[in-house]
């Protein structure tokens, strides 16, 4: 039995059963990270002795007899723009290259509250800005598929080690569609939750209205248990919504009959594949197969959407960005003549390409003269797409897209032509600027690469999300399939 | 249209210091990114409200209790130099 490529809900039954040690799951993960790694690059850092260690805790309980969580002993990675107490934190980042947390964010402190063993922490496109993990200042992650092709990104390493059976399951975080897309490219479930389900507390911020913490799993049922670890109020996140966590488990439910589903026809126009427009037709079709009324509907503003996203998304991630001076944490530059000097020189040699183009766009769309122009009209704008939304739901229980317009792309090929990157997000940046809840599953794949379902739901409704992705899920067999690396 | 005076002027704001090279490929860049974004101007958004944030949450407070915090130690383990208690940088005046 291969441990790395089973489900955290089948490994708990193994756990409880005795059939198996946390230690033994856990030295079966590290195997496997050992085995494929060097073609991956999936981790920026291991920590297999705290991992073992915790695995040991867990396994004392079972064997004391105690009820331990659905996540307890299970090897799980964590984005490296995530603070963890005591392990070098760097949003793969030159700037941050050093820089070790005093604490851990809220995820993290959960997962571990639950029993969860962190592997490591994985790769991502600079502070979390790309769609490839070709931005990340030490080395790009290979798409577990087909390694001469991008993750995706930001949370490629996420994504990747889930894939390949380095961790069970993953956090990522979504600013645009960093963890949908990789889920998407990876062949794996991703979701980002409504904006506030998640404390940010701890997540290194890029634009602090969008940025949400997510699961990576490689099915539904994982993604509800994680779901259900990491959300809720934190008091240490004044953005973190007050409201009841609903057992999202429960909507694990394999039926979608009388559920209205809308298709966005602007997700299905030119600029998406014919091919993942194929697998997008297949997977109505099947959902409408077993119940629910599908039909098409419009986001009328969606062109817009781009537009407004990397305007408003830069002009938060300069101001996120200014902290990077050398003074408190991370890279100094030696010899600024003063303190300016000093902070100049720092952020010029700690900041790759990506990151300095986008804090020269958010600074430009925020200067005296063309905030309004530029700033002030994203947020209008804004307010038009976020409208689409709430008129689609008065009709819609759940939105249904592609996560992107192609398959995973080749290295290399969209990283000098920085609008051609950003249209890889087309599909996903309007879930953010509106603050709802996406989730990505595989639903087909061209040419042995996976393709993406993206299912959108109303704010604070992943349980409807669930349902629908489960009941497609137990419908078809492309979760099943597992890479030969 | 951006002028490469009008990115030294944002580096500056930024405080980033660009060499040439970068200079010239960030004004492309930027007008060939803010050119892309002119679509924005064919809506009418003169009676649209601003969102900034989409949940409607304001002035979250907390009990003033004085709570769980790092230590002074922990705070300054980071940084790059430091005197004593203090985090130490090049001259400021």
């Amino acid at each position: 039995m291969q441990l790395f490529r089973l489900t955290a809900h089948e490994l708990h039954n193994l756990l409880i059963n005795k059939e198996i040690s946390a230690e033994e799951l856990n030295s079966a993960v590290f195997d496997r990270i050992e085995a494929v790694e060097d073609k991956i690059a999936a981790y920026t850092i291991r920590t297999k002795e705290r991992a073992i260690e915790r695995a040991r805790m867990v396994d004392r309980q079972i064997r004391a007899g105690e009820k331990i969580s659905p996540l307890a002993g299970i090897p799980i990675a964590v984005k490296d723009n995530m603070c963890t107490d005591g392990i070098r934190t760097t949003a793969s980042s030159k700037i941050l290259y050093n820089f070790i947390p005093p604490y851990s964010a809220t995820v993290v402190e959960k997962l571990e509250a639950a029993g969860a063993t962190v592997v490591g922490k994985t790769n991502l496109d600079e502070f979390a800005m790309g769609s490839s993990t070709e931005n990340s200042a030490f080395f790009p992650t290979r798409n577990p598929w087909d390694t001469g092709r991008v993750p995706g990104g930001s949370s490629g390493g996420s994504a990747a080690a889930v894939c390949a059976g380095e961790a069970v399951c993953a956090l990522g975080s979504d600013t645009g569609g960093s963890i949908r897309q990789p889920a998407s490219f990876c062949g794996v479930v991703g979701m980002k939750p409504t904006y506030g389900a998640v404390s940010r507390y701890g997540l290194i911020a890029f634009a602090s209205s969008l940025d949400q913490i997510g699961p990576f799993s490689r099915d539904v049922t994982d993604c509800a248990l994680m779901l259900e670890a990491i959300c809720g109020h934190d008091p240490k996140d004044s953005t973190s919504a007050d409201y009841r966590v609903p057992e999202y488990t429960s909507s694990l439910v394999d039926d979608v009959r009388g559920l209205k589903i809308g298709v966005p026809e602007e997700y299905m126009a030119e600029g998406i594949s014919p091919e993942v427009r194929g697998a997008i037709i297949k997977a109505m079709s099947l959902l409408e197969s077993l119940g629910a009324e599908v039909d098409y509907t419009t986001l009328p503003h969606t062109e817009y959407a781009l537009p407004t996203y990397y305007l408003i998304a830069p002009a938060e991630a300069s101001s996120n960005l200014a902290r990077y001076d050398g003074v408190r944490y991370g890279f100094r530059a030696v010899e600024g003549e003063d303190v300016i000097d000093m902070f100049m020189k720092s952020r010029s040699r700690g900041f790759g390409p990506e990151v300095k183009r986008r804090i020269m766009l958010g600074t430009y769309a925020l200067s005296a003269g063309y905030y309004d122009a530029y700033y002030l009209k994203a947020l209008k704008v804004r307010t038009l797409i976020k409208e689409d939304y709430d008129r689609a739901f008065e009709k819609f229980d759940v939105l249904l897209s592609p996560t992107s317009p192609t398959t995973a792309f080749r290295f290399g090929e969209k990283v000098d032509d920085p609008i051609q990157m950003y249209l890889s997000d087309i599909c996903t940046i309007s879930v953010n600027l509106a603050g709802i809840p996406g989730i990505s599953l595989p639903c087909g794949f061209v040419d042995g690469m996976p393709v993406g379902l993206q299912l959108m739901g109303k704010h604070f409704d992943e349980g409807t999300l669930i349902r629908v992705a489960y009941t497609f899920e137990q419908n078809t067999n492309y979760h099943k399939r597992f890479p030969e690396i | 249209m951006i002028t490469e005076k009008d990115v030294d002027h944002v580096a500056l704001l930024g405080r980033l210091e660009l060499t040439g090279e970068e200079k010239e490929m960030f004004t492309k860049q930027l007008n060939d990114i803010l050119g892309h974004f002119q679509s924005l101007e064919r809506l009418d958004t003169e009676k649209v409200q601003p969102t900034a944030h989409v949940l409607p949450l304001q002035n979250v407070y907390r009990e003033d209790q004085v709570g769980r915090h790092i230590s002074r130690e922990d705070a300054l383990v980071n940084c790059p130099d430091r005197n004593e208690n203090y985090f130490k940088v090049p001259r400021i005046i």
